[in-house]
């Protein structure tokens, strides 16, 4: 949250002026669209009679009803305390979601039948392949860091082409040079690791760009305080600037954690048995495609808000310091 | 000479590009003594004494401490350091570690003594700038005053031969001034050599072997107290002190 005022301000959804405006925009859009073919008009029968043939009254109908019952429902929420609100909009917009992955009449049962294979070989292979490049390109981005900040010419120059290089091409590319490439070096690698190490590179130049920043973004006296003391480098940077740079670099590194979650489904170009590989293989054969991605996408979501929690467990936790 | 020199300055100068930050500074600091840095702002007071721990680099002349001599190409810099003592304007704390931790970590890490003998010793020094209630909290928890005690401790603690003080009492609100003088002047009493920039012309007189004076990177002039404040010889010095004591 912002710093907030200590002034409490007029809440905006109980303004005669807004709710007015939301009402007449909610039914003008609403108007716009032809709906007489849903499922809406056909509740609202009794009024507009049959909906096909109501013409320009039963449009002014629906769009009056939608209007009256969305506007009252955000007077309603704008009543409710600040933890409830939020909770109540998460919950209409999920439904609002449901709504639109019911209008594909998913197979319920198949979707049942096929999740299982779905967790136990696809997000296990995808979380596997996320938190060893996650781990590895960590570690990459400290060096990186570290290079990128030195005046040695020689670790400046790997760490700078390094990074222009891994952030300048396609990540689908480096998963093919990288699967592809190195056996024509002589190394023959596995699909799995490929991955990893394209993943892993990949991030890791990312990361490098957001490490520098939160390195460089410590005050110079911490530097000047640790030397007067007589901390070597590695000392001083272990445990006086990175320390203090993480509660700096979490949220951008977080973002690129859930980042490369979803990216990781493009090793399945090379044939990885991960969460998106399987999605796209296992509705083939029915062409029940739309069953697999749907739950490939809840799993991936499901995934990524296991991930937002934690972050925001850690950026508490690195708070700690800062409270007075 | 009859005490043994800590700290000898010869001929040194110093450029940030073209601008001659320090010229030809002489000047010896023996042990015990207590020096107060002043003059005006811009003057290359600061600089002085942040070349005298490497903290910035000089390139002519010569600066010698504890008998080893700083230059570029150094390579027992931390060991110089860890002997001399530095206390910022700005305080410089680590603000993630508890002020306890803040006065043990230099000599556990860098000196390798074992933790229980650097809470000791921590405690001790943060009792004798009367703070041993606040170990446990963090830095942004503390006032001003109390921050700048807790640096004074923190480089207590590394047992060093010369303190030097870079402006200590500036960023500090007027009644939290005193605290850190009375601090100071305990120190002094105790016998360490320091180094002190300030214009605390009070501290000065009370604690001061000698006065140096400063301006545009020179040494103007410098004497005892009673000499330096009681009969300056040089105009730019009366200038300086006319203005500082106006009020």
């Amino acid at each position: 949250m912002l710093y907030p005022d200590t002034v409490e301000a007029e809440v905006l959804v109980h303004k005669p002026w807004f709710v007015a405006t939301m009402f007449g925009v909610v039914m003008l859009v609403f108007m716009a669209f032809n709906l007489s073919g849903t499922g809406f008009a056909e509740l609202m029968r009794p009024v507009i009679g049959e909906p096909s043939t109501s013409g320009l009254y039963g449009r002014f109908a629906v769009g009056f009803a939608v209007a009256v019952i969305f506007t009252l429902n955000v007077v309603l929420i704008g009543f409710a305390p600040l933890k409830l609100q939020i909770g109540i909009v998460w919950l209409e917009l999920l439904l609002l979601f449901i709504a639109f992955f019911e209008t594909f009449h998913l197979s319920l049962p198949f979707i049942r039948e096929k999740l299982p294979f779905l967790i136990s070989q696809g997000v296990v292979t995808t979380l596997y392949v996320s938190a060893m490049s996650i781990v590895i390109a960590s570690v990459i981005a400290v060096a990186g860091a570290v290079a990128k900040l030195s005046n040695n010419g020689f670790a400046y120059a790997i760490a700078s082409f390094y990074t222009s290089f891994f952030r300048g091409l396609p990540l689908l590319m480096q998963v093919y040079l990288i699967y592809l490439g190195l056996p024509q070096l002589g190394f023959v690698i596995n699909a799995v690791p490929a991955g990893i190490l394209a993943l892993s590179l990949c991030y890791g130049a990312y990361m490098t760009e957001i490490f520098r920043s939160g390195i460089q973004s410590i005050d110079r006296g911490q530097w000047e305080a640790s030397r007067s003391m007589g901390f070597g480098f590695a000392l001083t940077m272990r445990r006086i600037i990175l320390p203090q740079a993480l509660p700096v670099i979490i949220p951008p590194t977080g973002n690129q954690f859930i980042s490369m979650l979803k990216d990781s489904s493009l090793v399945s170009v090379i044939g990885v048995w991960e969460l998106m590989f399987l999605a796209r293989t296992l509705g083939q054969k029915t062409f029940q495609h739309m069953e697999m991605l749907i739950s490939a996408a809840m799993i991936y979501w499901v995934m990524s808000i296991c991930l937002e929690l934690i972050q925001s467990r850690i950026e508490r936790h690195y708070a700690r310091s800062k409270v007075r | 000479m009859s005490a043994q020199a800590i700290i000898e300055a010869k001929a040194v100068s110093k450029w940030y590009g073209q601008f001659h930050a320090l010229k030809d500074i002489n000047l010896t600091v023996h042990k015990g003594e207590r020096i107060v840095i002043c003059g005006p702002s811009g003057s290359g007071k600061s600089t002085l004494i942040r070349c005298f721990n490497r903290l910035e680099a000089h390139q002519e002349g010569e600066i010698v401490v504890n008998g080893v001599t700083l230059h570029g190409r150094m390579s027992n810099v931390a060991a110089v350091r860890s002997n001399v003592g530095m206390v910022f304007q700005h305080f410089n704390l680590f603000p993630h570690m508890t002020v306890l931790m803040n006065c043990m970590a230099g000599p556990m890490w860098v000196k390798g003594v074992p933790a229980a003998e650097a809470r000791q010793t921590a405690l001790q020094f943060l009792e004798r700038v009367r703070i041993p209630e606040q170990a446990n909290k963090f830095p942004v928890q503390l006032s001003g005053g109390q921050q700048q005690r807790v640096a004074i401790a923190r480089s207590l603690c590394m047992k060093p031969d010369v303190m030097l003080f870079d402006e200590p009492t500036s960023a500090l609100d007027p009644e939290m001034v005193s605290e850190v003088l009375d601090t100071m002047t305990e120190l002094a009493r105790d016998g360490m050599t320091m180094v002190c920039v300030t214009h605390e012309m009070g501290f000065a007189r009370a604690v001061a072997d000698r006065v140096i004076f400063m301006d545009a990177g020179q040494i103007i002039e410098e004497g005892t107290p009673d000499a330096f404040f009681g009969n300056p010889r040089h105009d730019r010095t009366k200038v300086f002190l006319s203005q500082i004591l106006r009020h």
